[in-house]
Parts: structure tokens; sequence; C-alpha cells
């Protein structure tokens, strides 16, 4: 019993200072058998989580760029998500299965020893696992499928390559892609080879062997080529996903939209041919109504359009549809900041005040409740973008950035447009 | 000087609540009724999870004949809807949850239309996927996002007009808990959502969060409207439809907060006057601010409704639902709620008084 107690805490000693990121959660002895249970911590599962999101994204961003989209938009979405926009791909399954590949490339011995057919009928040897070879008919275009009974676990893995190159082979043309490993890699492989000389090794990626070569003497120099039957697109791709990396975990794909270009041009004239229409007539509308007022209403409004086009290209936000929206709705809440402000002015001159007086009196008082106002959808806005996804938070941005330059020209440039004209132009009427 | 609203003009909005709120109340049943008789809302791909493909002939066919086409390859149960201006032309095919690679799911969609009406006559103008749980993820968020501004309102409303800062930030931060907690507990978040609100609603009533009370009410109102028209039209909510709904909200609280802001102005200045006079000459000195800006806000959107193209048309279609229920409710849903309690607004100047 002491000798147990003993080896216990040994063995606790040695699992602390090996993986100090699990916990013991359990342990107990049954029948002269030691059993525990170890947990990886709250805190560690998070840290993975986090760095197999972010090394992804630079995959994925690593891999996209190696596909040549000119503009692509890739960004983090939360909860392990990750959103890809690729504008004019017009292969998309191309380009879905370039960026879904988890591209794990394993090196795997041939397992010569064991039985195949045994193994198939489910009576596998230790340490084995049967996979497939899988070959196309160029002619046919069929693909059959072989099964080679491999080794379980990889003698080597592709995260030592630098580079993958594709290339011809003399006889049929045929194309390949050329691995190169770092020092590393190239030590490791050279080792793997002159140990099991005459002996064969699989090439794995993602489950699925490419080819089985035998090896006929050491391999020195840290290169490697993985020969299958694929097409030079394919083996293009390949090279990409190789050097890109593998994939942490895999993806699967959770929303797709594919919009066509003739679709996405006619809802963006639609689109600017209504706003500017309806801005248009806003304008109008407040020139006719408020006169010289209006017109200055006017300028402070075409000025909060530029801000806001500014901010959006300074944070490099995409113009959606809703984003449209957003500036549509903002442009309105604007205009009525103005209104608000000369409709005070208004009620200030006829209680007998003169121009200036009225003009002070209907700013200082129309202030409070726009910022009231202006406040409270603020506060709407800010809560969407906190707690919405995609579409609704860029509708959100535009509108927070809406709101705070709309207050600015309403507040501050129609007030020294007014001060101006009364003070320095000393003008005695301007029409409201 | 150009004016629609004359100045001293009083209409008798107070005195006619009562009207107002038989007309509301008309509505609201209406909402209730048609969510109800259609088994509730549609939701869009958005939210419900599926594929939808917009495929363009190049002539006119009628809709049977496109199902017919897509019956051949399975699809009976897609829905097919027309879409854009010229009759025939353009279609939407939207398809449940089950099929899962979008690739696949439009090659087919394409050779079958092209089978029955010949080839290259057909265009894929756009196609979408998204998948189920995707789709729960964001209806349920989308709620959340409504709830919680709604919240975050109330403390400001409530602080702002009232200086009941500390009591509505206890009372928010106690129903945030409260909500937080359920929905780690795996709460439906829908009937998590509306008894939230309920709970919200009375703790306001009790604790005579009256401006407050008066805002989220009359905000609440102009959501149900916007879905009762969009239930009765039979038109899908999606993710555009949530943009509307929670800018509609910070409409009607804009359009809200500037004829509360009046009132409290009004009830400081005039202190010994009943307090259905001031509400009633606080809404009507606003009036022309009011007709005004919702008559451009209105016409802007209209623009966007008319012209704006298939994309934006629904969420511009609710915007115009969502500005005139929102007008209608600060001056008749939210200004007269304040009367509720008329010995404890008395109390509101003085205290407005020493902030000012």
């Amino acid at each position: 019993m002491l000798d147990s107690a003993q080896q216990e805490s040994a063995l606790n000693s040695i699992l602390n200072k090996a993986f100090p990121e699990y916990k013991t959660i359990k342990s107990q002895v049954t029948d002269a058998r030691l059993e525990m249970t170890l947990e990886l911590s709250r805190a560690e599962v998070e840290r993975i989580k986090k760095m197999a999101g972010d090394q992804a994204l630079e995959t994925i961003r690593n891999r996209v760029d190696q596909f040549g989209v000119s503009e692509p938009d890739i960004r983090p979405q939360g909860e392990g998500r990750i959103l890809i926009q690729l504008p004019g791909v017009k292969d998309i399954q191309r380009a879905k299965d370039l960026i879904g590949r988890t591209a794990m490339l394993e090196f795997k011995l041939v397992d010569e020893q064991g039985d195949l057919q045994g193994a198939l009928k489910g009576e596998m040897p230790p340490g084995s696992e049967v996979l497939y070879e899988i070959e196309k008919n160029k002619e046919t275009g069929r693909s059959t499928k072989q099964p080679l009974l491999v080794k379980k676990r990889p003698l080597m893995t592709g995260e030592y390559i630098t580079d993958a190159k594709v290339g011809f082979g003399n006889q049929y043309n045929q194309p390949y892609v050329s691995v190169s490993f770092d020092s590393r890699g190239a030590r490791l492989f050279s080792q793997i080879t002159g140990e099991h000389v005459n002996q064969r090794l699989a090439i794995v990626l993602d489950g699925n062997i490419y080819s089985a070569p035998v090896i006929r003497e050491k391999i020195s120099g840290g290169h490697a080529s993985i020969e299958g039957s694929f097409s030079p697109q394919e083996a293009h791709d390949l090279a990409i996903v190789l050097r890109a990396g593998a994939l942490p975990a895999p993806v699967t794909v959770l929303e797709e939209r594919v919009v066509g270009a003739t679709l996405g041009e006619d809802s963006i004239r639609m689109g600017v041919h209504s706003m500017f229409l309806a801005g248009i007539l806003v304008i109008l509308f407040m020139a006719i109504y408020y006169k010289s007022s209006g017109i200055i209403a006017d300028g402070a409004l075409l000025l909060n359009v530029v801000f806001i086009l500014a901010c959006l290209a300074a944070f490099r936000a995409t113009l959606t549809m809703p984003g449209m929206a957003g500036i549509i709705l903002t442009i309105g809440m604007s205009v009525d900041a103005n209104v608000l402000i000369n409709e005070r002015i208004r009620e200030e001159t006829r209680l007998g005040k003169t121009l200036r007086a009225a003009v002070e009196a209907g700013f200082s008082k129309a202030l409070l409740t726009i910022l009231d106002a202006n406040v409270t959808t603020l506060i709407a806005a800010l809560v969407l973008f906190q707690f919405g996804t995609g579409p609704v938070r860029g509708f959100a941005i535009t509108l927070c950035i809406g709101i705070i330059c709309s207050m600015f020209t309403a507040i501050f440039i129609s007030r020294f447009v007014f001060d101006f004209l009364l003070f320095k132009m000393n003008k005695k009427a301007i029409s409201i | 000087m150009l004016e629609f609203i004359k100045p001293g003009i009083n209409l008798n909005f107070v005195g006619r609540r009562k009207i107002a709120y038989t007309v509301s109340f008309i509505l609201l049943a209406f909402t209730i009724i048609s969510i109800a008789a259609r088994g509730g809302l549609n939701y869009g791909i958005d939210f419900a999870g599926g594929a939808i493909i917009q495929a363009k002939l190049s002539k006119p066919v009628p809709p049977e004949k496109v199902r017919a086409a897509l019956d051949k390859i399975g699809l009976n149960k897609a829905s097919i809807q027309q879409y854009g201006i010229k009759e025939g032309e353009e279609y939407l095919i939207q398809v449940g949850v089950e099929h899962k690679n979008l690739g696949e799911l439009t090659t087919l969609v394409k050779a079958a239309l092209e089978e029955s009406f010949g080839r290259g006559q057909v265009d894929i103008r756009r196609n979408e996927m998204v998948g189920p749980k995707v789709g729960e993820t964001l209806r349920q968020k989308a709620l959340l996002a409504i709830y919680y501004s709604i919240l975050f309102l109330m403390i400001y409303i409530s602080g702002r007009f009232e200086m009941k800062w500390l009591m509505s930030i206890v009372v928010a931060a106690a129903m945030l808990l409260v909500t937080y907690i359920a929905t780690i507990a795996g709460m439906s978040v829908i009937y998590l959502i509306v008894i939230a609100l309920m709970v919200t609603l009375g703790v306001c009533f009790l604790l005579r969060l009256k401006y407050a009370l008066g805002a989220i009410i009359a905000t609440l109102h102009d959501v149900l409207m916007i879905i009762g028209f969009f239930s009765f039209f039979n038109k899908d909510i999606d993710l555009s439809i949530i943009a509307a709904l929670l800018t509609i909200i910070g409409y009607s609280l804009y359009d809200t907060v500037i004829v509360f802001d009046r009132i409290r102005e009004n009830l400081a200045k005039y202190r010994k006057k009943d307090h259905a006079e001031i509400i009633n000459s606080s809404i009507n000195e606003t009036l022309s601010r009011t007709i005004l800006t919702s008559t451009i806000t209105f016409s802007v959107v209209a623009c966007l409704f008319f012209l704006g193209g298939e994309v934006i048309h629904d969420f511009a279609f609710a915007m115009m639902v969502g500005i005139v229920t929102g007008t209608y409710s600060s001056v008749f849903v939210a200004s007269p709620i304040l009367l509720i309690w008329p010995e404890a607004l008395a109390k509101a100047p003085q205290k407005a008084k020493i902030r000012a």
C-alpha cells in the first residue's frame, strides 16, 4: 500500500513536469490498479482554440494570397468562424477546395508484414491502418481505390516544408509536386529513408495515399516529390496548400453566398441612383422651406456625406446594401438636427427676439435635444455592433459614424456659418 | 416663410388618446392574429438555414413550368418566387437545410432549368447557403441584441429625464444577469425575451420609471407593427429586416425623446399648469418638426423602396412602416403614458431644474 502511494506521487510529479497544462481530477485504486483522469485546464482549452483560430486565419490568408484574388477580405467572426470574401472569383468550387483543405501531409511506412486481406475483414494488426490510394485513369476518367496497409504512426509530417513547386515528369509529362524541407526536416528525412531502404513509404495527404514508392536509397538534400494522378491545375493548388501550411483543424463551410457580377453591378447602380435622387430631393426641400438657412443646412449635409465616406474609407469598411441604407438614415437624422435648430430659431424670432439672439437661443436650446436624441440612437447602434453579426454589424458601423458626423456638422459647422454671416459679414437678416 | 404647420396650433392629442389606444390595440390584436394564423413568422434562410438560388431566364416562363422542371430533380419542396420587375424572367429558388453542397445544387438546378428551357437560357445570378446552426445563432443573437438595446436605452432615458440613474442601472444589470444566466442554462431565447420584456415593463411600472416605460412601450408598439405587416404580407424576415427593426427602434426613440425633451422643458417652465395640458402643448410645439422630419425621412426611404432595387426592397418597406408608426407612437402612445401618474410628474420639474 505504501508502495503504491509512493508510486502514485512519483507518477504525479512526472505528469506535472511533463504535462503541466493537465490537471488530475480523479485518481483511485481499484483491484491494485491505479486509475487517473486528467483534464486540460479551461484556460489551456481556450488558448488552443484561439491558437487554432489564429493559425487557420493566417493559413487561409496565405492560400488566398497565392491563389491570386485581387481584393480578398478575410476576417475572424468570433467563435471559431472566419469570413472570407473573394470578389471576382469564377471557379467557386476550386476556391472552396483550396481554402477548406486541411492539407495534412504525412509520410507513413507501408506495413508489408501485415495481412491486408485480414485487415480489410476487420483483423487489424496492432499499430496499423488501412488507407486508400486513389488512382484516376486519364482516358476513362474513372477512379479506382487501392487499399494499402500502413503503419499508424507517421514518420514525418509536412510541418518542415519550406517550399513546394510543380514539376513535370520526363516520360508522360505527368505533373508532380516537389517539396523542400528546412534543415531539420532534411536531416529527419534522410534519417528515415536511410533506415528503411527497400521498404515502401506512403505519402498521405488528408488521409488519402498519393503514392507509395519504394525507397531505393537514402535521400539527403531535403527534397521529396509527390507523384499521383492529378491534373496540372490540381498539382498547382496542391503546391499552394503545401506552401501555405496545414490547417490546425478541419474546416466546414457554414455559410456561402455567391453574387453574380451583373447582379452586383445592377444593385449597386440602382442603390446609388436612388440615393442620389433622395439626396437631391432633401436638398431641394430644405432650400425651398428654409431658404438661406436651408442652404446652410444643405452645405452641412453635403459635408456630412463626405465625412462619412472618408471615415468609412479610413476604417476600410466594405459598403454593403445595409451599409448604404445606414448612410441614408443618417442623412435623414442630419437633416433633422438642422430642422430642430431652424424650428427653434423660428420659435425664438416669433417671441420677438432679434435674429442674433434668436440664433443664439435656438442653437443652445436645440443642442440638448439633438444630443439626447442622437445619443439614444447611438446607444442602439453600439449595442447592435456589439451583439450583431455580419451585415448587421456593417450597418451599425455606418450608423455610428453617421451619427457622430451629423452631430458635428449640424452643431458646429452650421453654427459657424451662421456666426460668420451674422458677425463677420454683419448681415442683418438671414431668411429662415 | 413657408410653414406646413402654423405656429400656435393646438390640436387636442392627449384628450383623444383613448381613440389612439383603441386603434393601436386593434392593430396589435391584428398582428397577433396574423402571426398565429400563419403559424409563426416566415424566416428567410439567414435565420432558418437553407440555400437560395436566383436564376434569370432569357425569356419569360410561368412559375408552374419552373416548378415542373425542378420537380424532375426531386426539389418538389423548394419554394419558388418571382423576383424583379419583369414577370416570369427571374426566380428565387429556396430549398431547405438538407442540401449541404451549394456548388452541386446550383449545377443541378441550372442543368434542370436548361433542359426544360434550352441551353444557355439560364443565368445563375446569385446563390447563397446558410447552415442550420448559423441560422439559429443569428436568430438568437438578433433577438438578444434587441432586448439588450432596450435595457441600455432604459438606463439612458430614466437617467436623463428623471435622474434615476442608479435605480435604472440596478434594474438593467439585474435583468441582464438573469437573461444571461437563462441563455447559458439553455432556455429558448424567444420565450426568454418575451418574459424578460414583460418583467422589464412591470418593473418600470412599479418603480415609476415613466419616461422609460413610455419610450419602451412606444418602441415595442412599432416593432410589433412592422412584424405584423411582414406577417400579413407573408414576407420573409431576414437579417436586413432585423437591421431595419433596430433602426426603427432608434428612430422611434429619437422621435419620442424629442417630444419628451420639450415636455421636460415645459414642465420646468410652467409649474402651475395642468400636466395633460403641458404634454399636449409640448406635442403641438414640436409638431412642425415632427411632420417635417418624418416627411423628409419617409421620402428618402420611399426613394429606396421604389428605385433601390429588389435587394433593398424589404428593408425599405420595413423602414416606411416604421417611420409612420414611429411618428404616430411618439405622439399618441409614448407621451400620454406619462399621465398614468399625474402626481409623480409634479416632482420631476424640480429635479430637472437642479440639473439645469
